[in-house]
C-alpha cells in the first residue's frame, strides 16, 4: 500500500497489522527451516525449537485477528483496504496451519530419530521437496510484502512441482515397505512428513491467491491457470 | 469474498441524463454528464464538496430556475420527456419529483397540514380521503406511531429526526415518481439516520430514489447504484457492491478508501 490515506492513523493501523503478519510469516518460515534441517541432521535440539515456536505463532494469530477486528470496527474499510484486511485474515489462518505442519514434521522426525531406523530411509528426495516448500513460503511472504502478482502466479505454478514430488515419493516408500516390512513404521513417519510438506506448498499457493485478490480484486481460487493469467493481464 | 458477478439485466431506466452541462454564471459546474438512473432503485451520488452532486440533483426538478444566472444545457429525460425543455408547469414537474433537503424544513403549520398542504395543490380530496392520505404518508415515513396523537401540533415542535421524516412524508404524500434526497441525514442522530435509511429501503418498492450523501457508509448501506462525481464530471457509475469492493477507476477507489486529497 504505497499511497497514503488522509488519516495517517489509518495508514499506521494497516502497516502495523501487515508487519505483524510478516513477523508471523518469519516465525513460520524459521519453523519450517528448522524442521527440514532436523530431518537432514537428525537433530533433536532443532525439533524442540520448532515445538517452542508453535506457541508464539498461535499467539500472533490471535493478536492479528484482534487487530483486524479493531481496524474494521473503527475504520469501515472499503475496496482495496477491505480486501487487504480480509486477505490478511485468511493468510494468517494459512500461516498458522503451515506452522502446524512444521510442528507435525518435527514430531515425526523425532519419532524416526528415536526409532534408530533413520539411516536406512530415503530422505534425499524428501529434503528436495521440503526445501522447495520452505522456499515457496519465503517467496510468498516476499510477494505479499511487495504485492507482486507476477511472482504470486509463479508460486501457483511451482506448487504443482511439490505435488508431483509427493506422488513420486509415495511410490518410492511403497517399494521400501514391500521390500522390508521393518521399515514400515519409519516409512509411515516419512509419508506423514511428505504429506505435511505437500500441505505447506498448498498453503503457499493459497496465500499467493490472496495476493492476487488484494491487488486485482478478483477471487481466483479454484480457477484454471488460463483464467488466472487473463485476470492478471 | 465472492467474485464480482457480471452486471445482471439492468432495471428499466427512470431518468436519463444526456450530455448535461450546467453553469453558475460563467462557471461550468457540470461537464457533459451522461447517466441512466434505474427505476425503483436507490442511486447514491457521492463525491467531495463542490463536485456537482447537489447541482445535478437540483437540475432534476429545475430548482435552479429560481436563480437567474444559472442554466442547464443538454437533456434530462424523465420517462423519455426532456424536463429541461418541457412546456409542463414546473410545479407539476416538482409534483412528480419530490425533494427533501439537508435541514428539515417543516412548514409553520400543524403536522397534519404540513402533509395536506402539498396534496391540496394537486388533488381535491374529501376530508376522509385526505385523512387517509396523511396517515398513509406518515406510516410510510415511519412517523405515524410517534405523531398520531398530536397531528394538530406544530410541525416545528418535533425533534430534528422526526421533522426530517415529516418532510419525507410530505414529499411522498403527493405520490411523486422520483424522490430526491439531498443529504437527508446529515443533521440527524444515528437512530434517526437508521430510521430514515429503513424508510429509503421501504420507499424504493414504489419510488425511484436518488440520494446525495457525504457519508460513504450510508451510500454503501442503502443504495443499489452509486455515482462518483469529481469536479463536475461523472467519474464512475455502477452497482454499489462493485463500487465499494472493486471500483473500476483508481480515482473512485482513492476517494472511497479515504486516500483522496
Amino acid at each position: 500500500m504505497t499511497e497514503k490515506h488522509l488519516s495517517s492513523q489509518f495508514d499506521s493501523d494497516l502497516n502495523r497489522v501487515s508487519s505483524q503478519l510478516m513477523e508471523m510469516g518469519g516465525l513460520v518460515e524459521t519453523q519450517i527451516q528448522r524442521a527440514v534441517s532436523a530431518l537432514a541432521n537428525y537433530s533433536v535440539a532443532l525439533i524442540n525449537d520448532v515445538l517452542d515456536t508453535e506457541e508464539k505463532v498461535d499467539a500472533l494469530e490471535v493478536e492479528i485477528d484482534h487487530a483486524l477486528t479493531t481496524v474494521i470496527a473503527r475504520r469501515q474499510p472499503a475496496a482495496r483496504d477491505l480486501r487487504l484486511l480480509l486477505a490478511i485474515s485468511k493468510i494468517t489462518t494459512n500461516l498458522e496451519r503451515t506452522g502446524d505442519e512444521a510442528y507435525k514434521i518435527a514430531k515425526r522426525v523425532k519419532s524416526i530419530v528415536e526409532s534408530g531406523e533413520s539411516r536406512k530411509m530415503p530422505i534425499g528426495d524428501l529434503r528436495l521437496a521440503s526445501d522447495l516448500a520452505a522456499g515457496l513460503i519465503h517467496r510468498v511472504l516476499d510477494a505479499f510484502a511487495r504485492l507482486d502478482i507476477v511472482d504470486a502466479v509463479a508460486i501457483l505454478k511451482e506448487d504443482d512441482l511439490i505435488d508431483q514430488e509427493f506422488k513420486g515419493f509415495t511410490r518410492k516408500l511403497i517399494t521400501y515397505m514391500m521390500e522390508d516390512p521393518r521399515t514400515i513404521s519409519s516409512s509411515l513417519d516419512l509419508l506423514f512428513i511428505a504429506k505435511a510438506v505437500e500441505r505447506i506448498g498448498d498453503h503457499a499457493k493459497n496465500i499467493a491467491e490472496f495476493i492476487i485478490y488484494i491487488v486485482k480484486g478478483t477471487d481466483i481460487r479454484h480457477s484454471s491457470l488460463t483464467r488466472i493469467e487473463s485476470v492478471i493481464q | 469474498m465472492s467474485e464480482t458477478v457480471e452486471v445482471p439485466s439492468f432495471p428499466p431506466i427512470k431518468i436519463s441524463v444526456r450530455n448535461l452541462n450546467f453553469y453558475y454564471g460563467k462557471y461550468m459546474a457540470l461537464k457533459g454528464i451522461h447517466l441512466d438512473i434505474p427505476e425503483r432503485c436507490v442511486t447514491a451520488f457521492i463525491g467531495p464538496s463542490g463536485c456537482g452532486k447537489s447541482t445535478l440533483l437540483r437540475a432534476f426538478n429545475r430548482m435552479f430556475e429560481l436563480y437567474p444566472d444559472q442554466r442547464a444545457e443538454g437533456e434530462i429525460l424523465l420517462d423519455g420527456e426532456n424536463l429541461l425543455t418541457s412546456k409542463q408547469d414546473v410545479a407539476l414537474i416538482r409534483a412528480r419529483i419530490g425533494m427533501v433537503f439537508q435541514k428539515p424544513t417543516p412548514f409553520p403549520m400543524s403536522i397534519f397540514d404540513n402533509i395536506a398542504f402539498g396534496v391540496k395543490l394537486f388533488e381535491n380530496l374529501s376530508r376522509i380521503d385526505m385523512e387517509e392520505r396523511v396517515e398513509w404518508a406518515l406510516r410510510k415515513a415511519a412517523l405515524w406511531d410517534e405523531v398520531k396523537d398530536k397531528l394538530a401540533q406544530n410541525g416545528a415542535s418535533l425533534s430534528g429526526g422526526q421533522q426530517q421524516r415529516l418532510c419525507i412524508a410530505r414529499g411522498i404524500a403527493i405520490k411523486p415518481e422520483l424522490l430526491l434526497l439531498d443529504e437527508p441525514c446529515s443533521a440527524l442522530d444515528p437512530i434517526s439516520t437508521a430510521r430514515v435509511e429503513e424508510l429509503i429501503a421501504e420507499l424504493k418498492k414504489d419510488y425511484t430514489v436518488i440520494i446525495v450523501t457525504h457519508n460513504m457508509q450510508q451510500a454503501a448501506r442503502c443504495s443499489d447504484y452509486t455515482a462518483y462525481m469529481y469536479l463536475g464530471e461523472l467519474m464512475e457509475f455502477g452497482e454499489t457492491e462493485q463500487m465499494f469492493l472493486k471500483p473500476s477507476r483508481r480515482e473512485t477507489e482513492d476517494y472511497i478508501t479515504g486516500r483522496f486529497g
